[in-house]
């Protein structure tokens, strides 16, 4: 049962996190700006914007995948312009599993760091506007470190709903060994070859290990950084 | 002088608010809630900009309607303690303080950290986080970070109306030693009429989104319109004294009040001091004769200026003791019986205990300058 270096388990394993490690780190500024727009401002277009930062929580993970194929796959205009001007291919490659990754987790980041956002009292910032704290000082001294729970918690979900990601990987960025075969796919992978059925276990007590500690961590840090801010 | 005329229309509400006050001092704005000081004070602090008029602090500019001028919350200098402390839950009290000291920019420091951990007793606090204290010493921590930050004026909303009534008396000395030690002008938000009467200098009278009146608290006290916002109860005219003899064994003073002298219960204080006092209406008793074999301390020669109903069923009659105004309320069956006629010559009759819980200690620099 021991996995050598080069098994499948661990060059999944491997995958899985560097790509959900890479879609967190893409898609959490935009997730903290996103939450602050739908929370703090007012604009015409706002409802649909909120509808379409949730769409992928409906969407199935495939057309998801497909709608990023058609933008930027290898041939798509802006896939083709990228190639070009930055030599940077996503559709096939691990960044490419990352950012579809990072598409489809991108709602569960916005509704925890926004939850955060509405509960900072926006009392706070008046004080600190009273004391002399322009609106850049305000965010980073008060609404940033008041929202960190949230932010946090938006993050190890993503993190760890990350780790899982099939439908949309599959799609847009194809089940490669050694460059997009994360977990899941690895364990379909298994599913479908005749003799997989070790393999697919261990991968499926694998995923499930994974999301647990996941979720577990989430909740201690959650609690920690709560108690650090005194709530 | 702070100079305000503004006015703002909010759902259901309409202010449109004049007044010039004197600087330093404390500019007490009084009314019930409901009445428009809260609005008031964030116009005057930039949290909330006017429909018209303008705010001017000692000359400059802060906001103008017409003008389009409006400095900003953060460049104003205006230190601002709401009615719950605020305080920055994720930072220890000492990063509070130094919050607004941290950012105020090019303006003079005027007073100091150790300072104003001396004044407000903060140094057993300073470690500690914001949930680690009690409402009346976060409440004091927030008086402490307002005043660091170096503000020109400072504005306190109702500060004491998020504390039970010991954890007031835990705070309310604090701002007495502030207004008397400390140049810097405060406006001083309130409904609590005995707030007022131990820390206001100017006072400015708000009702329904309007300035009733403003002036000198001892003024002000006499303002009939008065008694619709603090009832018939409190009611009384307030007069200044200078304490000149004080008896330590008995708890009495004998106070200069006007060109004659009265005896008041009162005790920690020196001869010299300068307090304030108010004779409650409804503790002032007037007679037309001289009278013997009471044990009322004060029967002092008055004259009687003005009479006027109450709208309680009873009169207010006003007094002239020796230059000093005095208000006594008393029944129209009574006022008929002795035949009172503003030009007659009375018999002010004020027992000292009735001042007992009455009377303030005024700092000699902190005379309004009425």
């Amino acid at each position: 049962m021991n996995a050598s270096p080069d098994s499948p388990e661990l060059e999944a394993l491997r995958l899985s996190l560097e790509v959900a490690v890479r879609s967190v780190g893409l898609s959490l500024p935009l997730a903290v700006l996103a939450a602050w727009v739908l929370t703090r401002t007012r604009f015409p277009g706002r409802l649909a914007l909120d509808a379409f930062v949730h769409l992928p929580l409906v969407l199935p993970p495939v057309a998801v995948g497909y709608v990023l194929l058609l933008l930027l796959g290898v041939r798509a205009p802006l896939g083709a312009w990228l190639h070009e001007r930055f030599g940077i291919q996503l559709a096939f490659t691990t960044a490419g599993a990352a950012l579809a990754t990072a598409v489809m987790t991108f709602p569960l980041m916005v509704r925890a760091i926004r939850l955060s956002l509405e509960n900072v009292d926006r009392g706070l910032e008046d004080a600190a506007r009273t004391l002399g704290a322009g609106p850049l000082d305000r965010f980073l001294t008060i609404t940033f470190p008041l929202m960190l729970p949230g932010i946090l918690a938006g993050a190890v979900t993503a993190f760890a709903a990350g780790l899982g990601e099939f439908g949309a990987v599959i799609t847009f960025a194809s089940n490669v060994p050694g460059v997009t075969r994360t977990l899941p796919l690895a364990l379909y992978t298994a599913m479908q070859s005749p003799g997989g059925d070790q393999l697919a276990l261990r991968l499926a007590i694998l995923s499930f290990t994974l999301g647990l500690i996941g979720l577990l961590v989430a909740e201690l840090l959650v609690r920690r950084v709560r108690r650090l801010l005194g709530g | 002088m702070l100079e305000v005329s503004v006015s703002k229309q909010l759902t259901g509400f309409r202010l449109d608010a004049t007044f010039t006050a004197p600087t330093p001092g404390v500019i007490a704005l009084f009314g019930r809630s409901g009445s428009g000081k809260s609005t008031l004070t964030n116009i005057i602090c930039g949290l909330l900009a006017p429909d018209a008029g303008a705010v001017r602090l000692d000359g400059e500019l802060l906001s103008d309607a017409r003008a389009g001028i409006a400095v900003p919350v953060e460049r104003r200098r205006i230190g601002y303690v709401f009615q719950e402390p605020r305080l920055f839950p994720h930072l220890s009290v000492t990063a509070n303080l130094r919050y607004g000291e941290r950012r105020r920019r090019s303006a003079p420091s005027v007073i100091a950290f150790d300072e104003v951990v001396g004044l407000l007793a903060l140094a057993r606090l300073l470690e500690r986080k914001p949930w680690q204290l009690s409402g009346g010493e976060r409440q004091r921590v927030a008086l402490g970070r307002a005043l660091l930050s170096q503000p020109r004026l400072l504005l306190l909303d109702e500060p004491l109306a998020s504390l039970d009534v010991a954890r007031r008396e835990e705070v309310l000395p604090y701002l007495v030693a502030l207004r008397d030690r400390l140049s810097i002008p405060m406006v001083y938000v309130s409904h609590q009429f005995e707030e007022v009467l131990r820390l206001a200098t100017h006072l400015v009278l708000l009702e329904g989104g309007r300035v009733l009146a403003e002036g000198a608290v001892e003024e002000l006290s006499l303002y009939p319109e008065l008694q619709s916002i603090i009832g018939p109860d409190l009611m009384g005219a307030v007069v200044e004294g200078l304490v000149t003899r004080v008896n330590t064994d008995t708890g009495s003073a004998e106070l200069a009040v006007g060109a004659g002298a009265l005896q008041v219960s009162l005790r920690d204080v020196a001869p010299g001091a300068r307090v304030r006092l108010q004779l409650l209406a409804r503790d002032v008793i007037l007679a037309t004769q001289p009278v013997q074999g009471l044990s009322v301390r004060n029967a002092l020669a008055s004259t009687v200026i003005a009479i006027s109903d109450d709208d309680f069923g009873a009169v207010l009659v006003r007094v002239d003791v020796g230059g000093a105004i005095v208000l006594a309320r008393i029944t129209q069956d009574a006022c008929r019986a002795l035949r009172l006629r503003p030009g007659d010559a009375v018999w002010t009759l004020v027992k000292a205990v009735s001042t007992r819980g009455h009377t303030f200690t005024l700092a000699a620099d902190s005379r309004s300058p009425s």
